[in-house]
Parts: structure tokens; C-alpha cells; sequence
């Protein structure tokens, strides 16, 4: 198998805008170190040259820059998007959020992307710069000699769950075709399910009580696409409500993972782009499990179309009562 | 700021009883925006809306809140007190504090604490409501009674006779239902045929009926007063205006081997076939599973014997798409299937046959002649059983029958039996009950006739067993009054079976967005005070497919429908629910959850432009609610991800306002 790195990546976008078949190129582009990449707008081949990068650090889902970025371009965008990536974007083709033949996809293939945080945990701060890709090396201000890490072992939690390497949506694919995977993405919530009410209770106090209300979460999804975000919209009447109480602000988090039921693909950018590092992709994949467990498996973005159970109703659809019952008598 | 007046009902004692209504009006008056607070013993009454129409007058009050029975009671009475005194109707919210409150309390504390808090919530919807105003629609002036048994005639003749235009749908190539398989009818026993056949052919002769036989329903748009209906005429390979009916194909069709259902397969027809004498319309029609010619391409007899040149092997189903004001639902009942019950041996012996099959083994037209042979030999059965409640009165855990009362089985039973002993008075006739139910006129007559005078033996039990031993059937049934187990060898054995909704009720309730029970059968609007209407407006019942019926029932229920459709048609302006649905485009994402949730197809998507803050023109595709079409029901406001989706009268906010008043 050929590997493709990001100069396949550079030539494919170079050849397509010289074609005249896209008029811009939505990637990645190195920041400040070389572990802060972010999305990035090319249109011309020598940005493309100098500036696109495809590394572990790409994890940003491009799908949801595509919203905004797309209405200022005229003709097609061409838009890398990686397995979990191309979830979303049906998604958002099924609520018409992006117009399809404004879009072509170049599907390129994943092996994990790298969370910082486990990084740093593993060297310690001052990180000056990080290359390699199954194997890393990473250079700090306080060594001389850089730090050899496996990808493996500093993979983000969503990449160790990874749910599937196949590309549900693509015009062309770089690489080959991959596969749905057997992930055991469940087994977290399964583990919190356990626990007594009070322990969930105070899990969940602990690791939302750290939330800053940066909106980085509900900025990144690609679900959370709406023209006026109720958080931001004066005549919700919840825009600046005064919390009774600090875990009422937390409510925010529970609010958005009802938001998102039925139409979030757990591509876990809410859980990456938390500065706090609150698991919230956590609370989107209990949703996901109970939907899977009262109305049967669905996958949202699997398929353009694709109906959410909860916007549709079947006579074997469950009952919630029964999902607690049945959990009730099993404990 | 809004000015309130709150009112409390006594109902009697029926509130009054378990709710301190002092205390609530007092505690209500402090309410904000509540200007008057009072109680009294019937708000319903004259002197009771005279007070709240005086109040109106004199505290210059902008919004009501009765603390009453259900709104469904009385809402309507209070908005037209509300709208008698000068204010818009739709600022009046009733708490009920009668079902949902005094009767399920017993405790006077208790019961009074939550009439307050229900009251509290009331009011914080008043000082959020806003006047609303009804749209009009117009009404087209056709019914379409989709079903021609007996029920469905008996609803177009009423409805023509009062002077609209009125069509039938009959899936079947003949209309006449259940009815014309039927030989006498109880208690009476008038023949079904003398007297169904001619309200068929005033049917078809009705210059304001159309029968669309072999037709079904295929698509239902619109709403009360503006269906439209796609009617899929399915083809019958022979041209209906030209088929004089003659039979000559029948005679000449060599395909002579096909069950006929008519006679429930106890003989056979032809490939092209009538189903009986009397059908209307009185034309051929050509089973396409069974016909060489159109399997194979091989024969045509039937056009080469047709001297009118009516078939035609190419026909196509054809669709026709008509506007009705009202849509009547007559698709009646089915036997249920004995597959599941073994222990009767229904499959395993020809002897053993439902009760519709024994009306065509002793009907004149039917595969004997009216001679009551058994289906296995033709011999003169000797003793009879018959086997009351198959199916029927199941316990809910059971997996084969149904949980209701079939309600025509104990008393066409006993017209078999008496029958049965009236012309062969030979023969012994055994009957096995839970109970004999006769609740109608002459019916427990009826019935005793059969024991006192014809000798039908009832027993009181019910029948464990059948085995098909040589020619006989021993039956193995428990006689519970004298405490004894019992065994019969009979030479036939009749069950009657359960009856279940028509198969296609349940598709044609998708279509019509109208409810269902759990049995399949159509829910009506009320059980006791509106029994022909379906919760959807527009939608009417007529006979079994709103639960089991015998043919008197089904009469009347028909008429009565006919005459809510005759009111409903009469009328040249239909006065809308201003409590619809609407869309802020200005947050609308077009995502399309509304749509998909909507049950009434009320929502669409245009393609509209908006001037953005930075003056750039940005075209974007936003729901649209047809205010004609949408019921209210709010299933699009709990659907729309960006809440820009809301419901007039019940939006977001007062919902939010209610749920904080009852949480303060």
C-alpha cells in the first residue's frame, strides 16, 4: 500500500485548481508550533506549497469549516477529509447545511491522530517541536536530545476508539479503501453506567465544573450548525440566565448533547478542542448507545438521507421505561 | 402587562369536594397580573359565565384563567363567554382541577395545594398569550366513503340523498361487503341478500354516487374540508362501460379451477368471474394470477365469446386524483386467521369451519345450494357443535386471540343453531359459551327461542379439544354447570371466530393521519359524545372498522355518520385552529426535521434570499407552514434543533412560563 503523505495531498489540490475543476482548497496549515495546526483556505499553488500539512496533529474536522467557509467562494471547494470526517459531511448534507455539488471531497486516509495533553504528560512542557508520524520524536527547551514516542501511546481517546477508517462520502480517495471498525467506544459509558447515582453525580460535577463556557465545543461540532445558536439568541431567554448554582451552568453541556441526539456522528472534536479536557463526547456517546439500544443501531452521516430515530417513529421502536427497566433487572 | 381574572369552579361538589376553592382563588390573586380572584358553584352555567362576562366589564380584564373540568369539557364554552364579552377567545386558559386534580385526590390539603400550582401555571400562560385569529378555508362538496359493504352504502345513500356528491371506494370487483356472504340476518331473519341487493342497486343508480370498484385508496392529501385523494382503479381486464354482464366469458373461461373466495374457497370460479348474481357493478372481471392469457399469452376465449368487445387484455391501472370536503372510513371486518389455533383442528379437517363458511353452506347461492352438507362428503351432518368466543375474549397475555368482545358471534350463533333445527329438526345442535350476550332489541328473544323452543343445547364451557377420528369430530369441551367434562362426536364442528379490522384499515390510517387502538380498529374523537368522528377533522367512521358491530349498529352508525358529514359539507367556509405551527425563518437552519416529523405534511422548503448584516444577499433554504394544513400538534417545535420552529397559543416561552410557575 502506498503511503500518502501531505505532499500527495499538496499535488492532488495543486492539479485540481490548475484544472479549474475546484476554486479553493480546505486544509491544514502548520501554527505557531508544530503541534497547533489549523484549518486553512488555500487558492493559490504556492500556499499549497509552502503551507498545507497533513500530520498527527490534523485533527480538526474540516466539515464544519466548511459551513461558513464555503457561501464566500465562488464554483467548487476541494476539502480533505479524513474516515470520521466524511460522517459529518453527510450529516450536513442531509440538513442541507452544504450543498454537495459546491463540495468535492478528496477522502485521505488516518492512523490516528495525537492528543498534546498525553504528549506533554510523557516529555513534560517547553515542546519546541514534534516530527515522525508512527513514531514520534519530540523536541523540548530542556533536552538536548529529543524523545522517541509511539503514536500508539499518545493516540486521543476518540482515534484509540477509532469506529471507521472507510469513507462514507468522497469524489476521489487517496489511499485505499478502509473498513467500518469494531470499536469498543461504548465501554467508557458502560463503566459510568455502573456507577450509583451519587458517584455518577459527583463524576459528572467534577469533570463539568471545570468548564469555562468558552463555547470552543459548540464551535467546533459540526452539528451545532445553527444559523442563531440559542446560547447567543436574546429571546431564548436562556442566553444569560443567572445559574442558581455553579452546576446549573453545567447544564449547557447536557442541553448540547440533547441538541445533537440523533444527528451527532461522534467525531469527538468537542472532547479535543476542550481546553479543560472535560470528556464530553462521553455524553453524545451515552445518547448514541441508549438511541442504539431503544430504536436499534443507526449511525448518523453513514449515509446522506439517513433518518434519526428521533425523527422518526417505527412499531418496534422501544420505550425509554423499558431500556431502565431492562438495566434495572439486570443490575 | 396583562389584567387577569381567575375563576374558580366549584362543579357541585365534584371540585369542591377536594379542593378548598376559597383558598385557591385566594391564593391565586396574588398571582402577577391577577386584578380578580372568585369562586362559584357551576362557572359553567348561565349565571356563572354571566359573572365572568360582568368581570370582563368591570375589572376591564385582558385575560381568564377558569380553574375547571378538562379543557376539553368546556374550553370552547369559556372562549365563546370570553368572545361574547369583547375578548379575543384565545385569552382564556383553563386549569383543570377536576380530572387532573379533585378526582385523583383525596386529600383536601394535597388536592388544594396542586389546584393552586396548576392555576399558577395558568395564569403565567395568560400573561404571555397573545389574540389569535382563525383563518378560513373553503369546503369542496364531495364525500368519499372508502368501503361499499353495507356500512359504506348505507353512508352514500344518506349523503346523496341530502344532495352532495358522494364516492365509493370498494377494493373488491362488487360492493356489498360482508353482508352479501351473509343468508339470514338476526333477529329477524330477513334474508341479507333481499334486503342489501337493493340498497346496491339504489347505490349505483343514485345519479350523485360514483362506485369505484377493484379500486383502492392510493395517496391522501390536504385537510378537513380539502382532500385530495389519489383512487388507484386497479385493472380488471374488462372494459366496465361496455360489460353488459351477460356471463357468456364465465361459461367459455377454461380456467375452472380457481378457489373462489366469495364462497370463502369452498368452490371454485373461473379466471374471469362475477363474484355472484347480484354484484354491482354487474360486470366481469379477469383474475390476472389466474388467467392463461395474461400469464402466458395463451387462450382468449373470453374475447372471442364477448359480443360486446368488452375485454381488453392490455387495460393498466389506472389513478384518479378527486377533492373531497369529508372522507368517511366504512373498510368494516375480517374473520381472524385460526392458523394459531391447533386444538381446533380447522386446518386439519374440512368439518370444521368459521361461521362466515357455514352462511354459504346454507345459503341458496352458495357452493350447496342452501343444502347443509359437510364440505368433507356431502353427507347430512347429524350433530353439530358449535364453539362460541374463538379468539375472542383472550386473556391479554395471550399470544393468538384478541382481548375484546367480537359482539355478533353469541347471536349469529344462535341463529345457526335455531336454523339449523328448523330445517333439520334431526339434527343435534350443541353450542359451547363463556356467555350468551344478547344486549339488543328482541335479541335475548332471539336467543331463547333458540334453547325453549327449537332444543339447542347450550353448554356452558369451553371446548380443550378436536380430533378428526374416522368421519367424526370429538369434540372434548368441559360442561361447567353441571361440573363435568363432555365429549361430543360430531359430524361438524363451526367456530366463531373472532372479527379483526379489515388488513387494509391500517395503511389507510397512515394515509389519513387518523388514530388507531391497539386492535387496529379507528379511534373515535369521544366515545360517548362523538363516536362517528376520527380525532382528525374531516375524518368520519362507519361500522366495524371503528369496533365490532352487527348490522343494525353499523346502520345507524352509518346514518350518523352521513349526517356529521352532510353538516360538515353544508357548510361554505370551514373556520380554521389559529394554534398552528410557525416557522422563524430568520433561525430556521432547513435542516428538514420538521418535515419528517410532521403527520400531516403541513411543512415545506423555500429557497429564499436575506440581506445579510455585511449587505450580501445570501439564499437560503427555510421551512414554511401551511397554517390550513398544520393540526397543532407541536410534534415540528420539539423537532427543530435551532428552536425556530413555534407553536401559536402554546409557544416556547409560555411552556417554559407554565413549567417555572409549577417548579417556583
Amino acid at each position: 500500500m502506498q503511503k500518502i503523505t501531505e505532499k500527495h495531498l499538496a499535488e492532488k489540490a495543486k492539479d485540481l485548481l490548475s484544472q479549474g475543476k475546484v476554486s479553493a482548497v480546505l486544509g491544514w496549515r502548520r501554527g505557531e508550533f508544530d503541534y497547533d495546526v489549523t484549518p486553512a483556505l488555500f487558492t493559490d499553488a504556492d500556499e499549497i506549497e509552502n503551507g498545507l500539512v497533513y500530520n498527527c496533529f490534523c485533527g480538526a474536522n474540516l466539515s464544519k469549516y466548511l459551513v461558513s467557509k464555503i457561501r464566500a467562494v465562488e464554483g467548487r471547494m476541494l476539502v480533505f477529509l479524513k474516515p470520521c470526517d466524511t460522517y459529518s459531511i453527510n450529516q450536513l448534507f442531509t440538513e442541507h447545511r452544504v450543498d454537495r455539488e459546491k463540495v468535492y471531497i478528496v477522502g485521505i486516509p488516518c492512523n490516528g491522530m495525537a492528543d498534546i495533553t498525553k504528549i506533554r504528560n510523557a516529555v513534560g512542557e517547553g515542546i519546541t517541536g514534534v516530527s515522525g508520524d508512527e513514531c514520534l520524536r519530540v523536541e523540548t527547551l530542556y533536552s538536548d536530545e529529543p524523545a522517541e514516542l509511539c503514536l500508539a501511546d499518545v493516540m486521543s481517546e476518540r482515534c484509540v476508539n477509532c469506529k471507521s477508517k472507510k469513507h462514507v462520502a468522497y469524489d476521489e480517495l487517496l489511499g485505499d479503501e478502509g473498513e467500518v471498525l469494531d470499536s469498543h467506544r461504548f465501554d467508557e459509558v458502560e463503566r459510568i453506567e455502573r456507577m450509583s447515582p451519587d458517584e455518577r453525580f459527583a463524576f459528572w460535577q467534577r469533570e463539568l465544573s471545570r468548564c469555562i463556557r468558552c463555547n470552543a465545543c459548540r464551535d467546533a461540532c459540526p452539528a451545532c450548525t445553527c444559523e442563531v445558536c440559542v446560547f447567543n439568541n436574546p429571546a431564548s431567554g436562556v442566553e444569560s440566565k443567572a445559574p442558581v448554582n455553579e452546576f446549573e451552568e453545567k447544564m449547557f453541556h447536557i442541553i448540547r448533547a440533547f441538541h445533537v441526539a440523533g444527528r451527532c456522528t461522534d467525531c469527538g472534536e468537542c472532547s479535543r478542542v476542550c481546553p479543560q479536557n472535560i470528556p464530553l463526547h462521553l455524553l453524545n456517546r451515552k445518547l448514541i448507545k441508549d438511541m442504539n439500544e431503544c430504536y436499534g443501531e443507526y449511525q448518523a452521516g453513514e449515509a446522506v438521507g439517513g433518518v434519526s430515530p428521533l425523527t422518526d417513529y417505527t412499531a418496534e421502536d422501544g420505550e425509554p421505561g423499558d431500556l431502565i427497566r431492562r438495566r434495572d433487572t439486570d443490575a | 402587562m396583562q389584567r387577569i381574572g381567575v375563576f374558580v369552579c366549584w362543579c357541585g361538589s365534584n371540585i369542591a369536594g377536594t379542593v378548598d376553592v376559597k383558598q385557591v382563588a385566594k391564593a391565586l390573586e396574588s398571582e402577577p397580573g391577577v386584578v380578580f380572584s372568585t369562586d362559584y358553584q357551576y362557572m359553567c352555567s348561565k349565571s356563572g359565565q354571566d359573572m365572568i362576562k360582568d368581570a370582563v366589564r368591570d375589572h376591564r380584564l385582558t385575560g381568564i384563567v377558569v380553574c375547571s373540568c378538562s379543557p376539553r369539557m368546556h374550553e370552547a364554552t369559556f372562549r365563546k363567554t370570553a368572545s361574547a364579552a369583547g375578548l379575543n377567545p384565545y385569552m382564556v386558559e383553563i386549569a383543570n382541577v377536576r380530572e387532573q386534580c379533585s378526582w385523583v385526590h383525596k386529600d383536601i390539603i394535597i388536592g388544594t395545594q396542586k389546584a393552586i400550582i396548576l392555576g399558577r401555571a395558568a395564569v403565567a400562560k395568560v400573561n404571555l398569550n397573545a389574540p389569535l385569529t382563525p383563518g378560513e378555508s373553503p369546503v369542496t362538496k364531495r364525500a368519499l366513503v372508502i368501503g361499499g359493504g353495507i356500512a359504506g352504502i348505507q353512508t352514500a345513500l344518506d349523503i346523496a340523498d341530502a344532495g352532495f356528491e358522494v364516492d365509493i371506494v370498494e377494493k373488491k370487483p362488487t360492493i356489498g361487503g360482508k353482508m352479501a356472504q351473509l343468508d339470514k340476518t338476526f333477529p329477524t331473519l330477513d334474508c341479507a341478500a333481499c334486503i342489501l341487493t337493493p340498497k346496491m342497486v339504489d347505490a349505483a343508480q343514485h345519479e350523485k354516487i360514483r362506485i369505484f370498484s377493484y379500486s383502492e385508496v392510493s395517496s391522501v392529501g390536504g385537510f378537513v374540508g380539502n382532500f385530495t385523494v389519489s383512487i388507484r382503479k386497479k385493472a380488471r381486464y374488462v372494459n366496465e362501460d361496455i360489460c353488459t354482464g351477460c356471463g357468456a366469458c364465465v361459461d367459455k373461461c377454461p380456467m375452472k379451477k380457481v378457489p373462489n373466495e366469495f364462497n370463502l374457497g369452498m368452490d371454485n370460479r373461473r379466471a374471469i368471474y362475477i363474484p355472484f348474481a347480484q354484484a354491482v357493478p354487474k360486470v366481469a372481471t379477469i383474475d390476472p394470477n389466474a388467467c392463461n392469457m395474461l400469464k402466458n399469452g395463451k387462450c382468449g376465449v373470453c374475447a372471442k365469446v364477448c359480443t360486446a368487445g368488452a375485454i381488453d387484455y392490455t387495460q393498466k391501472d389506472e389513478y384518479i386524483e378527486e377533492k373531497y370536503g369529508a372522507i368517511v372510513v366504512a373498510t368494516g371486518f375480517d374473520p381472524i386467521s385460526l392458523d394459531k389455533f391447533d386444538e381446533y383442528a380447522y386446518n386439519n379437517s374440512k368439518d370444521v369451519i368459521t361461521s362466515l363458511e357455514f352462511e354459504r353452506l346454507t345459503n341458496a347461492a352458495g357452493p350447496t345450494q342452501g343444502k347443509l352438507l359437510r364440505p368433507s362428503d356431502g353427507k347430512h351432518p347429524e350433530k353439530i357443535v358449535f364453539v362460541q368466543c374463538v379468539g375472542s375474549r383472550c386473556s391479554s397475555c395471550s399470544e393468538k386471540g384478541k382481548e375484546y368482545c367480537s359482539k355478533i358471534c353469541c347471536m349469529y350463533t344462535a341463529k345457526h343453531a335455531m336454523l339449523t333445527r328448523d330445517k333439520y329438526p334431526d339434527t343435534e345442535v350443541y353450542v359451547f359459551y363463556i356467555d350468551v350476550r344478547t344486549p339488543g332489541k328482541s335479541f335475548d328473544e332471539f336467543y331463547r327461542r333458540a334453547v325453549e323452543d327449537y332444543g339447542v343445547k347450550y353448554i356452558k364451557g369451553s371446548v380443550g379439544k378436536i380430533v378428526p377420528e374416522g368421519e367424526k369430530l370429538v369434540v372434548q369441551g368441559s360442561d361447567l354447570l353441571n361440573n363435568r367434562q363432555v365429549v361430543i362426536d360430531a359430524d361438524l364442528v363451526v367456530l366463531a371466530a373472532a372479527i379483526e379490522p379489515d388488513k387494509s384499515a391500517r395503511p389507510l390510517a397512515t394515509m389519513l393521519t387518523a388514530s388507531m387502538d391497539t386492535n387496529d380498529f379507528f379511534t373515535e374523537a369521544h366515545p360517548k359524545l362523538r363516536p362517528v368522528e376520527s380525532p382528525t377533522a374531516g375524518v368520519f367512521l362507519s361500522g366495524a372498522c371503528q369496533g365490532p358491530k352487527d348490522i343494525p349498529e353499523t346502520v345507524s352508525q352509518a346514518s350518523a355518520a352521513a349526517a356529521k358529514v352532510i353538516g360538515l359539507l353544508s357548510k361554505d367556509k370551514l373556520v380554521g385552529n389559529p394554534c398552528v405551527a410557525s416557522s422563524d425563518e430568520l433561525m430556521c437552519n432547513g435542516c428538514s426535521s420538521c418535515e419528517r416529523v410532521c403527520p400531516y405534511g403541513a411543512i415545506t422548503y423555500e429557497d429564499k434570499e436575506f440581506r445579510m448584516p455585511d449587505r450580501t444577499v445570501r439564499v437560503r433554504r427555510v421551512a414554511k407552514v401551511n397554517p390550513a394544513v398544520c393540526q397543532g400538534c407541536g410534534c415540528c417545535t420539539v423537532a427543530c434543533p435551532s428552536g425556530a420552529m413555534d407553536l401559536r397559543g402554546f409557544k416556547n416561552d409560555q411552556i417554559m412560563a407554565e413549567v417555572d410557575a409549577i417548579c417556583k
